[in-house]
């Protein structure tokens, strides 16, 4: 008996002599390879020139030494505001009032919240918020409640147990962790019992209606929490985008009472403090943080938020967004190039070759977008990979605010960014299939996507979330890290940076049209005389 | 030069793709112009322009004109036709000013229907929209001075990017690359734009070619534009010179 190798490693090797011999075709056309490396040079180059454009204040006076520009303390005068970074390296807002004591050990807080009240400011968006110029209204995460913090320093681990104005009760911790207690709103007929239990660095939240039958909400280990904690009570009020767009300070007021913290490791007297209303910090606060005790009483009023922050609020910006434009420009250039690696096939008559030497015009459309693919990848993240460093050191060069991003986020984009010249390159070799023709076929491509990105840029901003959900804009996306949280309201819409699709859904949309358009090239490629 | 110019008319003429090319420019145009005057609403904000509004499909209609201006020289490479052209008119100058005369004369006659269709949209639909009498908008009308120079300039302004295109085609002789780069030397420009702060912003909306060229729209708030009317234009037009020059330049210095 003798060995045959089957039909499908036949196949495979095929295929891998196709590919080499299109890698072959498009290595060996030097003017294809210097505009793929323009392409990424434009792209690197335009960022830098994006980025350069938006200044924002700048260094008055010689910068302290060893201080970072975003520090409160630093003598470098930046143009953006501070901004907290919390321990997951996120950027967090950190502006509420608090009253507690100094505890040791491993103990416990109990308290009673009786009422939750608020006010909105009513001035508008160019006039400081002032406590003369409000009106009744609560927001929906208004919070009030207990809390175990490290220390007052704005970004500090934390755990607490809390009544908002919409949520019901929550027990959230580190800014962005948030678990479901008992929902409805706190009055004085239906209070809340809070209660916050620390065994080292582990923390519990409980609540309760009566004081007597405990539910406990959740369980969490803080990393990072010290010996000595901060424990006590706080109040906070996030601004409101229920009126208008801007944003409107809200300030809340809770009453709590039978506030017990058990336990000998609890030593001293109330203190007060007012966290994060400094000038040079960036949550806006209506009014200045107050508390009064009576006895096991307390009235606290507080304005700002403990929560992640987002945009517009904290003003940030991202290196990926000032890559925008450069890639529109190589995606142009991409667009002729991978249109051409077809188109000049047909116009030289090369094609008929190509298709004597492998009959199956399939595999050739195949092996065809399977280069131009992985090249058009490797330009797009190579392209990344150099401008999105270089972009957030011009922004934050410039005294612009860049919101912190991980190495998996960085990663993602520009994988992400690969992907999305690499289905526009395939779908411009689809388009070439199908026109045979250089000029429509670039034009098409063009049309198709990079148009619908142009138009949105001078449409309105409802027409502009359209184009970027359905057209193959919707692959810019991917492009979209600015940090969006589920406790924080805000518009997150393309006007303050945000995409309407998720990175990855947006690039799906893109790959639909990409597939659409081989679908197409590869039906007539079958049916039409070569 | 007669004879170059007949000869030039006779082979854009009986082109397959021309008519249709034309025909694409024409209702890609109004279709576009159409489609901006029906989501346009008067809620959307007051003080807007509606001669602008009308013809603002001209924006997207071009590309189609450009792809025809670029076609009409760089398929002569791609074909090798253009060996052919130049054995039967050994006068390269005159070759290209045969061609910029033919795609001229196509792109007058695209810009005449294109802005009649524009404008005939805009009159119709526009005060479907709230741009009206009671809101104080007149309709739109070349009986109007500021309207009769929109509209003249805009089929202008089709004819001098066609000319700018054959231009930057003479000079690449590729016509994929060619279309990537008058599109992105139209396109991209004010989108850059947008994106930096003045005084940067202002100076390219003063020399981009589309940007300025488009300011010949303006009817409503001059002194507030970037670049007046005329003057937008005369950059449009000093950037088509120059691609002409450059093109004729290398189309005679180089081996063909």
């Amino acid at each position: 008996m003798t060995w045959a190798p089957s039909s499908a490693t036949v196949g495979l090797r095929d295929l891998v002599d196709l590919l080499r011999s299109e890698w072959t075709k498009f290595r060996t056309v030097r003017g294809w390879l210097i505009g793929l490396l323009l392409a990424a040079m434009l792209c690197v180059l335009f960022t830098f020139l994006v980025a350069d454009g938006g200044h924002e204040g700048g260094c008055s006076g010689p910068p302290t030494p060893g201080a970072g520009p975003n520090s409160p303390g630093s003598g470098c005068y930046t143009g953006h505001p501070f901004v907290p970074t919390g321990p997951d390296g996120e950027a967090v807002a950190d502006t509420y009032q608090f009253v507690g004591k100094k505890m040791t050990g491993n103990d416990m807080i109990t308290a009673r919240v009786t009422s939750l009240t608020g006010l909105t400011s009513t001035n508008p968006g160019n006039v400081a918020p002032s406590l003369s110029a409000t009106r009744p209204g609560l927001a929906g995460w208004a919070k009030a409640g207990i809390m175990v913090t490290s220390s007052t320093v704005q970004g500090s681990p934390y755990a607490a147990v809390m009544a908002t104005g919409g949520h019901g009760v929550r027990f959230q911790y580190d800014y962005s962790h948030d678990r479901p207690g008992r929902p409805g709103a706190v009055s004085a007929s239906s209070p809340r019992w809070l209660r916050l239990t620390r065994v080292d660095d582990t923390l519990t939240g409980y609540d309760s209606i009566d004081g007597a039958n405990w539910t406990k909400i959740a369980t969490t280990s803080v990393g990072g929490l010290p010996a000595a904690v901060n424990v006590g009570l706080f109040a906070t009020s996030p601004l409101s985008f229920q009126a208008s767009g801007g944003g409107a300070p809200t300030r809340a007021t809770a009453r709590f009472d039978k506030v017990m913290i058990a336990g000998r490791s609890v030593r001293g007297a109330w203190r007060a403090h007012t966290v994060g209303t400094g000038a040079r910090d960036f949550y806006p606060s209506l009014g200045a943080g107050t508390s009064r005790r009576s006895g096991n009483s307390f009235l606290l009023a507080g304005s700002g938020d403990v929560a992640p922050a987002v945009n517009p609020i904290a003003g940030g910006d991202s290196a990926a967004e000032t890559l925008l434009f450069g890639l529109i420009v190589s995606l142009i250039v991409v667009i002729v190039v991978a249109t051409m690696f077809i188109t000049v096939e047909y116009r030289r008559g090369l094609i008929r070759t190509t298709f004597a030497a492998t009959p199956r015009r399939g595999r050739v459309l195949a092996a065809k977008v399977i280069v131009a693919g992985g090249v058009a990848f490797a330009t797009g993240a190579a392209a990344a990979a150099v401008a999105i460093p270089f972009g957030e050191h011009i922004l934050e060069a410039n005294g612009n605010y860049v919101f912190p991003a991980d190495a998996l986020t960085v990663a993602s984009v520009i994988a992400g960014v690969g992907a999305l010249v690499a289905l526009t390159a395939v779908a411009a070799v689809a388009l070439g299939t199908i026109a045979r023709r250089s000029a429509g076929a670039v034009t098409a491509g063009i049309i198709l996507f990079v148009l619908p990105y142009i138009i949105g840029s001078f449409a309105s901003a409802s027409t502009q979330e359209w184009l970027f959900r359905l057209t193959p804009a919707a692959g810019f996306s991917v492009l979209g890290v600015l940090p969006r949280s589920a406790l924080v309201e805000s518009t997150y819409t393309m006007t303050n940076g945000y995409y309407p699709l998720s990175p990855w859904a947006g690039l799906a949309v893109l790959c639909v049209y990409a597939a659409i358009a081989v679908g197409l090239a590869n039906l007539v490629l079958k049916r039409r005389d070569a | 030069m007669r004879e170059a110019l007949v000869a030039e008319w006779t082979k854009l003429r009986t082109l397959s793709g021309t008519a249709w090319l034309l025909i694409g420019a024409v209702g890609l145009t109004v279709a576009a112009s159409a489609a901006i005057a029906a989501t346009t609403h008067i809620s959307s904000g007051g003080g807007q322009d509606p001669t602008k509004l009308a013809l603002s499909g001209v924006e997207l209609g071009q590309m189609v004109l450009v792809a025809f201006a670029i076609s009409a020289i760089s398929e002569e490479y791609g074909t090798g036709m253009i060996l052919l052209s130049l054995a039967a008119v050994p006068r390269r100058r005159v070759l290209l000013a045969a061609k910029a005369a033919n795609v001229g004369f196509m792109a007058i006659l695209t810009g005449v229907l294109a802005v009649a269709g524009c404008l005939l949209v805009g009159h119709q639909m526009l005060p479907a929209a709230g741009l009206d009498a009671v809101h104080g908008y007149a309709p739109v009308s070349i009986s109007q001075g500021p309207t009769l120079r929109a509209a003249g300039g805009t089929v202008l302004y089709f004819v001098l990017v066609a000319l700018l295109s054959l231009g930057v085609a003479t000079a690449v002789r590729e016509t994929a690359v060619s279309i990537g780069a008058a599109l992105g030397l139209l396109y991209l420009p004010p989108i850059l734009a947008q994106l930096l702060s003045e005084p940067l912003r202002r100076l390219i909306q003063q020399i981009a070619p589309m940007s300025a060229g488009l300011a010949i729209q303006n009817t409503t708030k001059l002194r507030s534009a970037p670049i007046a009317p005329w003057s937008g234009l005369g950059v449009l037009a000093a950037w088509a010179l120059a691609a002409l020059f450059l093109g004729g330049l290398l189309l005679r210095l180089r081996d063909a």
